[in-house]
């Protein structure tokens, strides 16, 4: 950069006339006083000290980004000694959970998570992969921004409002009609067995979906804008039609991005608390049937938090909490190492 | 590269009626499939809103912004205080999460373009911005809460002010980049010093994106519950302290949804309407200004 400047040095300011019109040839003297433009610039705070100062600044606020990642790290680990102690891997591993008799384990939790964040990816990823292709591909330029208006609009709704949509309106759908239908239709796969209250695992999954698909389309959608036209123009004039061209032009090549913002989903679903906590039943066992009540770890921490009295109760919620932060952060990112490995340039590989 | 020796063009043998059939039939199905999902997508989105705005307005009324949550039993009541607790708590979040976020976001973008400090950084806080609510809240009640020995409002705002972070520090970055270098160069040129440059000149000429950008992570910390459970923790009657359990709007919504009584629920479903309308009415008057008038910069 040539903005170093040095404050105190006494290089002359050059002069504007040029030199043929000053007439004089002798050497002009040097002044050693602060030329007038040098002081007025220190005055208004022009040296080295105040562009250090201020970098440093910024500097220290930008690392603050991660003292806080190390910050929530080490809270958490030193938080959950107790129960690091006490259960060991283990903890991960058992089902029990009885905080009367301080025994506890994470694996309906776990369980519960994985099932319903799983489900929310199947049923949000083909919807959300559809309307990003009707965005990107076959959308009228019309109608384009107030659709993406509409499901960015969906993101911006906070998740205790849908958990109470879902509560109100959710449940009575599940308990009276989708329920029932899931039963006879699909009873002989074993997974819709058992009373349906319309609170549990598959409702959970249903307003988790629901939430999760702005976040997967529009990051889908950014990623197959990124696609060169040219790749479309010249699959098109091999004579394919316009879904191969988005099978074999588009898709193909965002491929790896696609992957990531499925992934960032996965993340998003993973950590939800409120709407979930809301309609899940909060039933610490694993069941067989979809029907059923469940538990997941943010909403065991949510839920039972308050109420946790001892200490090793407490340290477990906690481990709970450990676990889910640490899933989550390496979902993100591998998520935005996929997401970036696209959409910064780098040669999408094609197989 | 292997240079073969050119072929005669053979006649390619014509496709079949029925491969041509095939394809055309495959193109309409997935134009018919990609419509319907996008409309599958909106439906929700639009019964969401549809039924909320129903709810919410019907049960509406003049004692919902007057008064305090009513005892359990007896009817009316309000939310009053949760609106003014849910400001303060934004407040004091926005207090310490903006200027971080915004320094963070020009060192990024200023400074350490292209160093692996800064991809470094620019990373964590992507990664920052996908831990889940709940952890945040809990990590807030083991440093702050279990130190106090009580819930606190502050604690409530240092949870949002987290979460607000690497939202605005990623977009000043990004609307940082999109100034033409030109602008600081004459600004460098000119003699200013590079705080000075910064400030006034690129800071400025981003600025409505920037304030786009705080908004956007305004408007997300706004509706959240789960940070502010173990950490603000909501209060029934009024309270302005910093260091006392406070009412929150999102809060007071989620402790009516779960109660048996109707009457609570209409008040959720109350609660719910002004929270969206006031995060949809701050994000547009942001949006207003930073296009015209006051806050528009040189851009």
């Amino acid at each position: 950069m040539t903005t170093e400047r040095e404050p105190g040095s006494s290089m002359p300011l050059p002069s504007l006339a040029p030199t043929e019109f000053v007439g004089s040839s002798e050497p002009t003297v040097v002044s050693t006083e602060p030329s007038p433009i040098r002081e007025f610039l220190s005055k208004r705070g022009s040296g080295r000290l105040a562009d250090t100062s201020f970098a440093v600044v910024m500097l220290v606020c930008a690392l603050s980004i991660f003292a806080i990642v190390l910050f929530i790290f080490f809270i958490l680990i030193s938080r959950s000694k107790l129960s690091l102690i006490a259960f060991g891997w283990k903890f991960f591993m058992r089902s029990a959970w009885d905080p009367v008799s301080g025994d506890f384990g994470a694996l309906p939790f776990i369980v519960g998570t994985l099932e319903t964040s799983f489900l929310a990816l199947l049923m949000a990823v083909p919807l959300a992969l559809g309307v990003a292709v009707f965005l990107t591909e076959l959308c009228p330029r019309s109608l384009r921004a107030p659709i993406s208006f509409l499901t960015e609009l969906l993101a911006a709704i906070p998740s205790v409002v849908y958990g109470l949509w879902a509560v109100f309106v959710l449940v009575p759908i599940m308990r009276e009609h989708l329920g029932p239908f899931f039963a006879k239709t699909l009873g002989w796969t074993g997974l819709f067995g058992g009373a349906n209250f319309g609170v549990g695992l598959l409702t959970a999954s249903i307003i988790l979906a629901i939430m999760i698909l702005p976040v997967i389309s529009s990051l889908t959608r950014d990623i197959m804008t990124a696609v060169p036209n040219s790749q479309r123009e010249g699959v098109l004039a091999l004579g394919a039609t316009r879904w191969e061209m988005i099978r074999t032009g588009v898709l193909r090549n965002s491929r790896i991005g696609i992957v990531g913002a499925i992934m960032l989903g996965l993340g998003r679903a993973l950590g939800e608390t409120m709407a979930v906590t809301m309609v899940i039943g909060n039933h610490a066992e694993i069941a067989k049937s979809l029907f059923a009540p469940g538990y997941t770890l943010a909403s065991v921490i949510a839920n039972e938090f308050s109420e946790a009295t001892d200490n090793l109760y407490l340290s477990a919620l906690i481990e709970i909490g450990l676990a889910l932060f640490l899933v989550t952060i390496v979902v993100n990112a591998i998520a935005r190492l996929m997401v970036w490995a696209v959409t910064r340039g780098a040669p999408a590989r094609v197989a | 590269m292997s240079t073969q020796p050119l072929t005669p063009l053979t006649p390619q043998p014509k496709p079949s009626a029925f491969s041509t059939m095939r394809r055309r039939t495959m193109n309409q199905l997935i134009t018919v499939l990609s419509v319907l999902s996008t409309v599958l997508v909106i439906a929700p989105l639009v019964a969401i809103l549809v039924y909320l705005i129903y709810k919410g307005a019907s049960s509406l009324n003049l004692a919902f912004f007057t008064h305090i949550p009513a005892p359990v039993g007896e009817p009316g009541g309000g939310m009053a205080n949760s609106i003014v607790g849910s400001g303060i708590i934004l407040f004091l979040a926005s207090l310490m999460g903006i200027p971080i976020g915004i320094a963070a976001g020009v060192y990024l973008a200023e400074f350490a373009r292209g160093t692996i400090l800064g991809n470094a950084i620019r990373f964590t806080a992507d990664v920052l911005n996908g831990v889940p609510s709940i952890v945040m809240g809990i990590s807030i009640y083991s440093l702050v809460v279990m130190q106090q020995k009580h819930f606190s409002a502050l604690a409530g705002g240092i949870a949002l002010a987290i979460m607000m972070v690497p939202t605005i520090t990623r977009t000043t970055e990004e609307m940082l980049s999109t100034v033409p270098h030109a602008i600081r160069e004459a600004a460098l040129g000119l003699g200013v010093p590079k705080w000075r440059t910064v400030l006034s000149v690129s800071l400025r000429t981003a600025s409505p994106g920037i304030i786009t950008g705080c908004m956007l992570a305004f408007a997300r910390v706004a509706g959240e519950t789960a940070p502010l459970l173990f950490t603000a923790f909501g209060n029934q009657f009024w309270s302005f302290k910093l260091n006392e359990p406070i009412a929150a709007l999102p809060l007071q919504i989620y402790v009516y949804a779960i109660s048996p009584y109707d009457e609570w629920h209409r008040l959720a479903w109350a609660g719910s309407l002004v929270l969206i309308v006031m995060i949809m009415v701050a994000v547009t008057l942001v949006r207003i200004f930073a296009n015209r008038g006051v806050l528009k910069g040189a851009s």
